[in-house]
């Protein structure tokens, strides 16, 4: 415990559902180039705020979203559209078992 | 050290092909893969596998792991032969998949550690330091509260010859009050070191609330069971229930069937807005395991004898 004392105490920026992300800032989050990000917003898996990439801002659900794109992508050899249709379907799993949760069945 | 067996790991005879490796890959990764699957050790096996493709995946890496022959069994203790890379050049470079700083001792002590080590060397090259990330768990009751957490981060090290150690770094972190599943936090400047003049990246955590043994998360709503006796239900009470910050009293309302739920407006996560708390009642029935109680059940089937419990259903009673 007294180890933990010494350490500095670090408060950081808490993200939500406000956007707070640019394109840049949310390239390197994911170790992604801006490309990759311009073609996840074109296929629709997330859609900033903004009219145009240099103004475009991210949540923090956006930054979940994009590194689970680019993870299933790198891992699992698949294309855009495919980790397009997966991230749809674990949004859908999702949802299911968070009414499970909330009924007490989960 | 221990020995691992990449074969075993990937479910495959010693002379598989180089298909049939990529396929067991492909479907295993799918399986493991930590942001689709919910297999308790998820994470952990999709690194396993991760490493074990790596070497199979190469012929040269591979031809060079057989040669340590068929009789090392997974667990071993091992210890590579002094000659064994001899006539093998590992090209380094860095890995593909899963995070090639987190491969085991055991490959490392085969095949090195990927291409880091260059990139003390370049004094004139500058570039900000990646971001990492982490999640952290915590309790429901500190997103009512606020707390500390410690995150202990494993950071690998390059000295001036090139070779890379891990060291632990700790970090004592605010958790605000009312932080949400799925929110991050964000420490700038605590991710990895920039190279050269550049910048450090920042820290990402990732906050996920612990399974609670009473209570149901929702966004900012909180949800609680609460069992109430059948007079209670029926006839109204004023009952006591647990919150995640502190008991409350709460008014049943007469003629409660099981499963209404009783909203508590702004007792759910702290925030602007502020959540709600769902009190979902339950009947909890006294067991009929005396005589008088038996006699009390009887004589309360003779009292609502026009009730009837399936009249929903149709089925007549």
């Amino acid at each position: 415990m007294r180890s933990e004392m010494r350490l500095p105490q670090l408060a950081g920026i808490v993200l939500d559902e406000r956007a707070e992300l640019t394109l840049a800032e949310l390239c390197r989050a994911c170790a992604a180039q801006a490309e990759l990000i311009e073609e996840l917003v074109g296929e629709g898996v997330i859609e900033p705020i903004g009219p145009e990439p240099a103004r475009w801002r991210f949540t923090a659900v956006h930054l979940r979203r994009a590194r689970v794109a680019v993870r299933l992508q790198r891992d699992l050899g698949l294309n855009l559209a495919g980790a397009a249709l997966a991230l749809q379907l674990l949004d859908e799993l999702e949802a299911l078992r968070a009414q499970l949760r909330v009924s007490g069945r989960g | 050290m221990e020995f691992k067996d990449y074969y075993q790991t990937m479910g495959l005879k010693r002379d598989a092909t180089q298909d049939e490796i990529k396929r067991a890959y492909r479907i295993l990764a799918r399986k493991y893969h930590p942001d689709v699957s919910k297999v308790a050790d998820a994470e952990s096996r999709f690194k396993e596998l991760g490493e074990a493709y790596e070497v199979l995946k190469d012929p040269e890496k591979r031809a060079a792991y057989d040669q340590l022959g068929a009789n090392w069994k997974a667990g071993q203790d091992f210890r590579p032969p002094p000659d064994w890379k001899e006539g093998f050049e590992f090209s380094g470079g860095d890995s593909g998949g899963g995070n090639a700083a987190d491969f085991s001792d055991f490959f490392e002590s085969l095949y090195g550690r990927g291409s880091r080590s260059g990139a003390g060397r370049h004094a004139s090259f500058h570039a900000q330091g990646e971001d990492r990330h982490a999640t952290v768990l915590i309790d429901l009751e500190d997103a009512y509260t606020g707390t500390t957490r410690t995150i202990t981060l494993r950071v690998p090290e390059v000295d001036a010859e090139g070779h890379v150690s891990v060291r632990e770094h700790g970090l004592n972190v605010t958790i605000p009050r009312g932080i949400r599943a799925g929110q991050h936090i964000r420490l700038a400047g605590q991710g990895a070191p920039g190279i050269g003049q550049g910048k450090p990246g920042d820290l990402y955590l990732e906050v996920e609330f612990r399974p609670h043994a009473r209570y149901r998360v929702d966004g900012r709503d909180v949800y609680l069971d609460l069992p109430i006796a059948p007079w209670e239900a029926a006839m109204g009470a004023a009952v006591k229930a647990p919150t995640p910050n502190g008991i409350l009293e709460l008014k049943v309302p007469a003629d409660s069937a099981a499963g209404r739920k009783l909203r508590l407006k702004g007792r759910g996560i702290p925030g602007t807005p502020p959540g709600d708390l769902y009190v979902v009642l339950q009947i909890a029935l006294p067991p009929a395991d005396t005589d008088a109680a038996k006699a009390f059940y009887r004589s309360m089937g003779e009292q609502f004898k026009s009730f009837d419990a399936r009249a929903k259903l149709g089925v007549g009673t």
